[in-house]
């Protein structure tokens, strides 16, 4: 299992900046080992992120998604205390959901 | 008669059989689009996701750093003023992969997103914004880099 997310999630005006840092190697596939060998590609495929269990934002991401990504996003009229959940799914089928509550 | 248990028991077997034959797909495959990440070139990944020919915009604010010192953390954010905006999805011209990510936006997220890319070589990047009435638009930068974020 991957180390949690952080995620840090403010409100801003109407609405609530939400930052995300992810742990994951995002390998890919291009990359070789001291021996020669390829590494496999290994990185996050899905992302979504759900405001008080209702889906918000979601995306696709390929290998040219930097390691440990970073993502920014802001989500309009939410409250301090509401749930900010992140889910990511990578192409090996792992998968990791963290909740931050909107401060 | 069977019990609930033995149940869902006997169909968790029946779906992880099935999911190993891959009959079904595992669901981490079901909604990623394979080809758009796999095709090469920015006509290639425009043609994978069905969309028409974009027109370059003012209206979509495309902010990448002139340089990247490091190809493998190169900062960049897109956002856009304009209603109706669904997805966008960042274009790398010169990657292996061209097609970074596409971001997906409902009602209640302001359209504009933030993350770091891997860069190989300096480079066009755009951002894509695919409208909700079929209009596509799109910004670029050239992103200088001095040391490429893929093979090494």
């Amino acid at each position: 299992m991957s180390d949690p997310m952080r995620i840090r999630a403010q409100v801003q005006g109407s609405g609530a900046i939400v930052r995300v840092l992810m742990s994951h190697e995002m390998e890919t596939g291009l990359r070789k080992d001291a021996a020669g060998k390829t590494i496999p590609a290994w990185h996050i495929t899905e992302v979504t992120a759900a405001l008080n269990g209702k889906t918000v934002l979601s995306a696709q991401w390929g290998t040219a998604i930097a390691k440990n990504p970073f993502t920014q996003f802001t989500v309009k009229g939410a409250k301090a205390g509401d749930k900010i959940t992140i889910s990511w799914v990578d192409n090996h089928g792992d998968k990791r959901t963290d909740e931050a509550t909107i401060a | 008669m069977q019990t609930r248990r033995e149940m869902m028991r006997r169909s968790a077997a029946v779906a992880a059989l099935l999911g190993g034959a891959g009959v079904l797909p595992a669901q981490a495959q079901t909604a990623w689009n394979k080809g758009a990440f796999e095709a090469k070139g920015v006509e290639g990944v425009l043609k994978a996701l069905g969309v028409a020919k974009p027109v370059e915009s003012q209206d979509i604010v495309f902010t990448a750093p002139d340089i990247a010192e490091n190809g493998a953390v190169v900062p960049i954010a897109v956002s856009t003023a304009l209603p109706g905006v669904r997805r966008i999805a960042f274009l790398v011209e010169k990657n292996p992969t061209t097609l970074a990510g596409v971001f997906e936006f409902s009602d209640a997220v302001e359209t504009g997103v933030g993350t770091r890319i891997k860069m190989g070589e300096t480079s066009n990047v755009l951002a894509v914004a695919i409208l909700g009435d079929g209009k596509v638009l799109y910004a670029q930068k050239e992103v200088k880099v001095t040391l490429g974020g893929c093979g090494g």
